[in-house]
């Protein structure tokens, strides 16, 4: 008998089958861009394949219409589950002129919605952690309730900013919870030659907050341990670093072979543990899932797809006259 | 003699004074098993071994400053920045360490390290992957900036920066990489930094450029010709220390200048060289010395950049502005 797990959380059914539902769609976006990638049609891709579980878990234990989110590039589960839709993430894919994004200014996956209080990044990995804090700085000096989930990858946990911005939120208490998705991998550098620590989570100690390690691939547990890290931050007991790990399993972008630095076998493992059957598979032996009902899932978020790509394709790019604006107030 | 693209002729000066000079160390992110996110390292790990060529945790800042610590005790670091608009992070380490090690050691401390990093546009990559930044180094006393525009003067560039004595930033222009191939000799040779080369002569008007602007440079030129204008073309390849004797001695002949970058007006080095010139050689010009640059603003997006960068026309046009004038 499976246990029923999320109960336990204070989660619903409703609740989960969405987490799922959620995960599905970043995963089929993912790879159709792969697909308009090849095509010829989007100029880059970079992935949230393997790290949908961490993103969507993560997003869930927050309040999505008061806190905020600092994502990075791989963050699709994320931005989805804070109001980010197929069609604009698509329209970022092809760099439209609609793109909320960034107007296709920016690379896809440089997100940013400011409804959504998704915060929008740079290029430069870590840039947005000191961002984070600052803007949880301001929430407690302006007494307000929200928490900044701010997320980037091990390999830029080795970042002055990840350091600096981490102490700072340590001294001053603030809410911020720092999630690292450790995907094992930096580009082709593995975690090994990236930390001398074991765990990225060891490093919480050095700025005084709590770290710990949760499985990636699991939904559930990152989900609590964000959750625990919300009401901490809400209670005014400062940051907390989370580690969620799991795998990369796709090359790291468009432009990367991955052949030339891990084995084709570590790949297959890895698929093994691929949240999207997992949890598929934990939903269906409580019985909230049935194939009749992922099915039903399946299809309706292709036709989402299809409509998202549809639009973004025939969507017009920014008029190259923009390259004038937004440089200094008008 | 072999036929190289530019990053094979990269690769090939790597591989040269890793064997001349054991002291070379070569690293970064991904240059090790990877070979380079450009495969400009690619084999070198296989062929000089982890303890001199290796991958470095994901942080410019320590990149900087660890090269610092290892040139102090006689080392000759040419770490690589993956792409030069990281180099941000590592600000510090170049401009207010390296630059300033001989200066504040009274000259017994040297810091010859080579920063390679890739840069520059028309390659469809967005800002901060696309950037010429170089003139943020050439501020800065006690940088060099080096900057080749072909494969032969790439090697033998590069094998003078690992050479020097002094920290150089090396710019490898990104859309120059694969462009074309050229002869470059299999032996090592060394081309003197702070040296331009006259590309071609003429005597109407000389134009200055660097980089992947040499090329859309010698376009115009061949353009000018077909209407009885001679333009002399100029590749700085260093863009600091600036080699203003053979602009001048250019100057003196043709009486009329246009500069030429990719960056930014108000970025890059072409005001520096126009102050020189009208400082120097006033009496020698016949019109105002022109710029050909990006607009003031941040780089463009895909669909925007072909607008965005300069090119021959844009140089054709300020060509005639400077004869007609
Ligand atoms: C400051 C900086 N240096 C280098 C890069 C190039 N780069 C982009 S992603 C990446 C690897 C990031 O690895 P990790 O933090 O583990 O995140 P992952 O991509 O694995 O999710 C690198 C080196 C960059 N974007 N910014
Ligand atoms: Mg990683």
């Amino acid at each position: 008998m499976t246990e029923n797990r999320h109960e336990k959380l204070g989660l619903s059914d409703e609740q989960v089958l969405d987490m799922y539902r959620t995960m599905l769609l970043a995963r089929r976006i993912d790879e159709r861009m792969w697909l308009l990638n090849r095509a010829g049609k989007i100029p880059f891709v970079i992935s949230c394949q393997g790290q949908e579980a961490a993103q969507v878990g993560a997003a869930f234990a927050l309040d999505r219409n008061k806190d905020y989110a600092l994502p990075y590039y791989r963050d699709m589960g994320v931005v989805l589950a804070f109001g980010m839709t197929a069609k604009e993430l698509m329209l970022s894919g092809f760099a439209k002129a609609e793109d909320p994004n960034s107007g296709g200014r920016q690379m896809p996956g440089h997100f940013g919605q400011k409804k959504n209080r998704i915060v929008t990044g740079s290029s430069p990995v870590t840039t947005q952690v000191p961002h984070a804090v600052g803007i949880a700085l301001a929430g407690k000096m302006e007494e307000k309730d929200f928490v900044s989930l701010v997320t980037f990858g091990e390999g830029s946990s080795n970042q002055g900013d990840f350091h600096e911005g981490a102490n700072f939120a340590g001294v001053h208490k603030l809410p911020v919870i720092f999630m690292v998705e450790n995907n094992k991998y930096a580009i082709s550098v593995p975690v090994s030659k990236q930390l001398a620590c074991e765990k990225v989570s060891d490093r919480a100690q050095g700025y005084g907050m709590p770290g710990i390690t949760v499985d990636g691939n699991d939904p559930l547990a990152v989900y609590e341990a964000v959750k625990q890290a919300a009401d901490r931050g809400r209670q005014g007991e400062g940051p907390s670093l989370i580690e969620a790990v799991s795998y990369r399993l796709t090359a790291h972008s468009s432009d990367d072979d991955d052949r030339t630095y891990r084995e084709k076998e570590e790949v297959e493992a890895a698929r093994q543990e691929d949240s999207i059957h997992t949890f598929s598979a934990y939903l269906r032996e409580l019985g909230i899932l049935t194939e009749e009902k992922e099915q039903e899932m399946q299809d309706e978020i292709m036709k989402l797809v299809n409509e998202a790509t549809d639009y973004a394709e025939n969507a017009a790019y920014a008029e190259p006259e923009t390259i004038f604006n937004y440089v200094y107030a008008e | 003699m072999a036929q190289m693209t530019m990053i094979q002729a990269i690769t090939d000066a790597l591989r040269t004074e890793l064997k001349n000079d054991e002291n070379v160390l070569v690293y970064g992110e991904d240059v090790g098993k990877n070979g380079g996110v450009f495969r400009a390292t690619e084999g070198l790990q296989d062929e000089f071994g982890e303890d001199r060529v290796f991958d470095t945790p994901l942080a410019e800042s320590g990149i900087g400053g660890i090269s610092i610590g290892l040139a102090l005790q006689g080392f000759r670091p040419v770490p690589e920045i993956q792409f030069f608009g990281f180099v941000y992070e590592a600000m510090d380490a170049i401009n207010g360490q390296m630059a300033r090690m001989r200066y504040r050691s009274g000259g017994t401390k040297a810091q010859p390290i080579t920063i390679r990093s890739p840069f520059g546009g028309g390659v469809h990559t967005p800002e901060l992957h696309a950037d010429s930044l170089e003139g943020l180094i050439a501020q800065q006393p006690g940088m060099k900036v080096v900057i080749p525009s072909s494969p032969y003067d790439a090697k033998g560039l590069l094998i003078s920066s690992i050479r020097d004595n002094d920290p150089v930033v090396f710019l490898e222009h990104m859309k120059l990489y694969r462009s074309f191939r050229e002869e470059v000799p299999e032996e090592e040779y060394t081309i003197d930094l702070g040296k331009a080369e006259v590309k071609r002569e003429g005597a109407d008007v000389t134009l200055v450029a660097y980089g992947a602007m040499v090329h859309s440079s010698l376009k115009a030129a061949e353009e000018l010709e077909k209407n009885g204008v001679s333009a002399e073309v100029i590749d700085l390849r260093t863009v600091m220390p600036i080699d203003m004797d053979t602009i001048l001695e250019s100057v003196k002949k043709t009486n009329r200048v246009v500069v030429v970058q990719e960056a930014q007006r108000q970025a890059g080095v072409a005001a520096h060289i126009i102050a020189e010139i009208q400082e120097r050689a006033i009496l020698h010009l016949e019109a105002p010395v022109l710029r050909v640059t990006a607009p003031d603003t941040v780089y463009a997006f895909s669909q925007a950049e072909e607008v965005w960068l300069p090119n021959y026309n844009d140089i054709i046009e300020r060509v005639n502005q400077v004869v007609n004038f």
